[in-house]
């Protein structure tokens, strides 16, 4: 619970209780790596934030402009696209589709008027259990700060 | 094929802000080839407008169709119920697929999501370029392939202007000289000799200066 509380703290500082927004991030996670990472941290007891629901997929080259799209449709605050670190995609060059597709579709949420902040993507190994616990705490600070959907509303 | 791209989406919302129901009709052709309109731009298309309408305060109610071609009436009769019940019609069809969906459902506004821009070619993944501007005299034959008309930022007939610098066009530095391509070609084929033929000029009565053209068969007419 250190991290969670870590954050909670920082969030939380000077306003009374309950009143912190509790983000719903969707995080496609490659099964080579940050699904694996996110095992490891499991193993590791290494806490990170439950805000993140988390979708196995077989590698971030297969996610398409659409699937974030429908996610934020569909109420999610945040979506975050962990893949493997560059050079080292189990497909060779999944994680760079991904990458040009998550900056695509940045610029289409400009467009549409969803910040374009709430789309992130990030590169770890299966190793780096750390790292993509720091990664969903950043993502989590980072969405917190921007409030909720705003197709919520 | 024919090469276009998407309009963005303020653009397309404001055409659409008198209508409700929209039916975002793909085509499975030439524009689902250059990632422009086929089935997978429709649903990003559409997912756009539901989300940018909504944050403008109204909704779009939006229907996702791809039928295989847009400019072929057996096609977009699949396309009539779906027409039929709702407000309008976005296509992502090349100019063509629009004005023949628009043609075939008189009292449905239909409105272009693409912008069509030329016929050419996949040059490498993620990248189109022009090849040909449908001259209606195809004149390839005497340049080795290549063609001085579409890829001449002057479309010159009879050799390189003055301003070409080694094979890139003056026109802009990314773009090479056609004419260079063609000298390269003819002297690879041991056709140079074809240069010294002057081109006369150019007949445009093909082109579409006297407004669009039709070609008959009559033998395949009944």
């Amino acid at each position: 619970m250190q991290i969670k509380d870590e954050i909670d703290k920082q969030e939380k500082s000077g306003e009374p209780a309950g009143t912190v927004f509790e983000p719903k991030i969707v995080a496609f996670c490659c099964h080579y790596c940050a699904y694996a990472a996110a095992d490891l941290a499991g193993s590791m007891r290494i806490q990170y934030p439950a805000n993140v629901r988390i979708i196995r997929t077989p590698c971030t080259g297969r996610l398409e402009v659409g699937y974030f799209l429908k996610a934020f449709e569909n109420g999610a605050d945040g979506v975050l696209v962990a893949g493997c670190l560059e050079g080292g995609c189990h497909f060779q060059e999944g994680n760079l589709l991904a990458k040009k597709r998550v900056n695509y579709t940045r610029k289409l949420l400009e467009e549409i008027g969803v910040e374009e902040d709430r789309l992130r993507m990030v590169n770890v190994s299966a190793a780096e259990a750390r790292p993509l616990a720091d990664n969903i705490i950043d993502m989590v600070k980072t969405i917190r700060k921007l409030g909720p959907n705003p197709l919520k509303g | 094929m024919i090469v276009a791209q998407r309009k963005i989406i303020p653009e397309i919302l404001e055409k659409l802000k008198y209508h409700k129901k929209i039916l975002v009709l793909g085509c499975g052709t030439c524009v689902t080839v250059c990632l422009a309109g086929g089935e997978r731009e429709v649903c990003i298309i559409a997912s756009a407008l539901r989300m940018a309408s909504k944050l403008h305060g109204y909704s779009l109610d939006i229907e996702e169709l791809t039928i295989e071609r847009q400019c072929d009436n057996i096609f977009i009769e699949m396309a009539a119920e779906a027409t039929e019940r709702n407000d309008a019609v976005l296509s992502l069809g090349c100019g063509a697929g629009v004005q023949a969906v628009a043609e075939r459902y008189p009292y449905k506004p239909v409105y272009a999501g693409l912008d069509t821009a030329f016929i050419g070619i996949l040059e490498e993944r993620g990248v189109w370029t022009e090849k040909c501007i449908a001259c209606g005299e195809c004149v390839l034959s005497d340049y080795g392939g290549i063609c001085p008309v579409a890829r001449c930022a002057k479309r010159l007939l009879n050799g390189p202007c003055g301003g070409s610098k080694e094979d890139r066009c003056e026109v802009s530095p990314d773009r090479e000289c056609a004419w260079q391509l063609i000298y390269r070609r003819l002297k690879d084929i041991g056709q140079l000799d074809r240069l010294k033929n002057i081109a006369v000029p150019k007949s445009w009565n093909k082109s579409r200066d006297g407004g669009y053209r039709v070609i008959i068969r009559d033998d395949h007419r009944i």
